[in-house]
């Protein structure tokens, strides 16, 4: 096989993985918009204290400890034990229930019946509150993330593409963690969205708040449970980048990649988050393999965006969305 | 003017049985801010009876609906559903307790199918949890496959076959009122409440409601609370109405009591003040 091709084949599949990063962040907003017609600003944030929580939990890390010392004068710093990781993450999922549950009890049950812009803005309020907590909770720090998750080159890809194609293909390890576990999560968040009982009630919560009431759906149950599992997949995702890139408060940036994916995909269609983030990542390191030399390279910060736009004019509900239907 | 039936009941004029009471108003007022939308308002609905309330726009029978749904609580007054006193309810435990409605302004699921919106009726219904759904699919399944059942029996009652696959938002108006009220029966309520289900129809559509009320109040036998503007179709169709003007009873009783009193004429009709 010619050596262009075989390297384009590698940049796709590396774009694969990368579009799998993208579609876990873009799962919770799809979750939460299926729930309630609303873009959760906040998703980002919530990926990025998930992400802080783990690591604090993990460390031992006192909250508040800068606050704490500051008042009282002590120096405090860890609980000096430190967790083993499968504990820390069960109890960082702990605490986004937990979450959920307060955001629905201060900010979601007030808001029953008013327009989805008034839900967004509750969001962006939710989103900077989120951000400082994170801060003052457990410190501005860059932290380093480490569940033992495989990191690096996968020797074996490597190998095996050598003995197949005289070409050793570049794979890292955490990126097909990452596809296994978007896999799993996308299968059975569909399942539950589909099939179940409260799949359906999500559904008519999401399209009529007077009408579900009226057929006994309890809106404040719904929304706790939707908020919970797009806490535990924020979570997913903070684990995921923070493993990559470190527990850093550019995390809540992750947001904005997921925008585009959404438009592609549709706001409202889980497998949609999935499609979505492949034909993004792929595309992204595919134009800036093939078109990126030509124009100076860098197009990864904004292909994705334009890919967007042209999708806005020629399917404004994105590929596996809601078809938007309006008798007039 | 208060009715006396014997509290066991009371034998229609068409020769239906009527029993006891199932639902019982006891001097409700309602009030927003320093509005008084309903002021000291009593009236009983019966197990198995078409109950009509009517009045002129404003006169709070919206709001009188909204009680007994749950959607507003009674600033004053009690509501006894089944002789028991029912407190301060969230409108979905209301809606658990049996007691399904419609919207005035439909409140329909417009992004799902009009099977998917029927089959939300019976949400409160279904048994098997998440965790049971999960496990055990076949329960799950079969469970599923008898509600299907049901919602099929009703689409077929109200004729609604040909568009069971179709998405709400693309349905007509008079058929749309149609998928709500399949929507209510779905839950298989005590006590049906409609608010203004002919509000907007044409005479042939405002025909098929009506039949499609008697039916299933005779077939299912369903107890039916309902608002009309319409004076001809409620005298036809109610067993007693209320006459609610300004937030306040004027008339209680069967539509010829009712047409006959002198205050509900002069709602109506205005009165010449000299």
């Amino acid at each position: 096989m010619p050596e262009q091709l075989l390297y384009a084949m590698e940049v796709t599949l590396n774009g694969l993985m990368a579009g799998v990063m993208y579609s876990l962040v873009a799962l919770g907003f799809v979750l939460i918009f299926k729930a309630s017609g609303v873009f959760n600003y906040a998703q980002g944030v919530l990926a990025l204290f998930a992400a802080l929580t783990l690591v604090g939990l993990k460390n031992g890390q006192i909250p508040f400890a800068h606050v704490i010392n500051a008042i009282f004068g002590t120096d405090l710093h860890t609980f000096g034990w430190k967790l083993p990781a499968l504990l820390a993450i069960l109890l960082a999922a702990g605490v986004m229930v937990l979450l959920a549950v307060i955001i629905e009890k201060l900010v979601l049950k007030h808001l029953v019946s008013q327009a989805p812009i008034i839900l967004f803005m509750a969001t962006i309020g939710l989103a900077y509150f989120l951000e400082g907590l994170g801060d003052v909770m457990w410190g501005a720090d860059i932290k380093k993330l480490d569940v033992g998750l495989p990191q690096g080159i996968s020797e074996t890809i490597e190998t095996l593409t050598d003995r197949w194609f005289g070409y050793g293909f570049f794979i890292d390890n955490l990126d097909i963690v990452a596809t296994l576990v978007a896999v799993v999560l996308v299968a059975s968040l569909t399942i539950f969205s589909q099939y179940s009982k409260q799949g359906r009630a999500l559904r008519a919560v999401a399209d009529d708040h007077q009408a579900a009431l009226s057929v006994g759906i309890s809106l404040r149950f719904i929304w706790v449970l939707v908020w919970s599992i797009a806490g535990f997949v924020a979570l997913v995702a903070g684990i995921m980048w923070g493993t990559k890139s470190g527990v850093q408060f550019s995390l809540s940036l992750i947001a904005l990649k997921a925008l585009p994916v959404l438009m592609l995909g549709g706001f409202t269609s889980i497998p949609g988050a999935i499609v979505g983030g492949l034909i993004i990542g792929v595309g992204e390191k595919l134009f800036e393999f093939s078109i990126g030399p030509m124009v100076g390279g860098a197009t990864e910060n904004w292909f994705a965006y334009v890919l967007a736009l042209l999708f806005l004019v020629f399917r404004p509900q994105g590929l596996f969305g809601e078809k938007i239907i309006e008798r007039v | 003017m208060p009715v006396s039936h014997a509290e066991e009941g009371y034998v229609t004029a068409d020769g239906r049985q009527i029993g006891g009471t199932l639902m019982e108003l006891k001097n409700i007022t309602l009030r927003f801010g320093g509005v008084v939308a309903i002021k000291d308002i009593s009236f009983d609905i019966r197990d198995g009876e078409i109950r009509a309330i009517i009045g002129p726009n404003g006169a709070g029978k919206s709001s009188m609906l909204n009680v007994i749904s749950g959607f507003y609580v009674p600033t004053e007054g009690d509501v006894y559903f089944k002789k028991v006193k029912r407190g301060p309810m969230k409108p979905y435990e209301v809606a658990r307790l049996g007691i399904a409605r419609t919207f005035q302004n439909i409140a329909l699921f417009d992004g799902m199918s009009v099977l998917d919106n029927i089959m939300t009726g019976r949400l409160t219904m279904m048994k098997s949890g998440l965790l049971s759904q999960a496990l055990w699919y076949g329960a799950a399944a079969r469970e599923e496959y008898a509600h299907r059942e049901k919602v099929e029996r009703i689409i077929d009652f109200l004729e609604i076959q040909n568009i069971r696959k179709t998405p709400v938002g693309r349905l007509p108006y008079g058929l749309k009122k149609r998928v709500e009220l399949a929507r209510a029966l779905a839950a298989e309520p005590k006590l049906l409440l409609l608010d203004e289900p002919m509000a907007g129809m044409n005479v042939e559509e405002k025909e098929d409601m009506s039949r499609f009320i008697l039916d299933l109040n005779d077939e299912f036998s369903t107890t039916i609370c309902l608002i009309e503007h319409d004076m001809g179709v409620v005298m036809d169709l109610s067993d007693r109405v209320v006459v609610m003007d300004y937030g306040r009873k004027i008339g209680d009783g069967t539509p010829d009591e009712v047409r006959n009193n002198q205050d509900v004429i002069d709602a109506y009709l205005g009165v010449a003040h000299d």
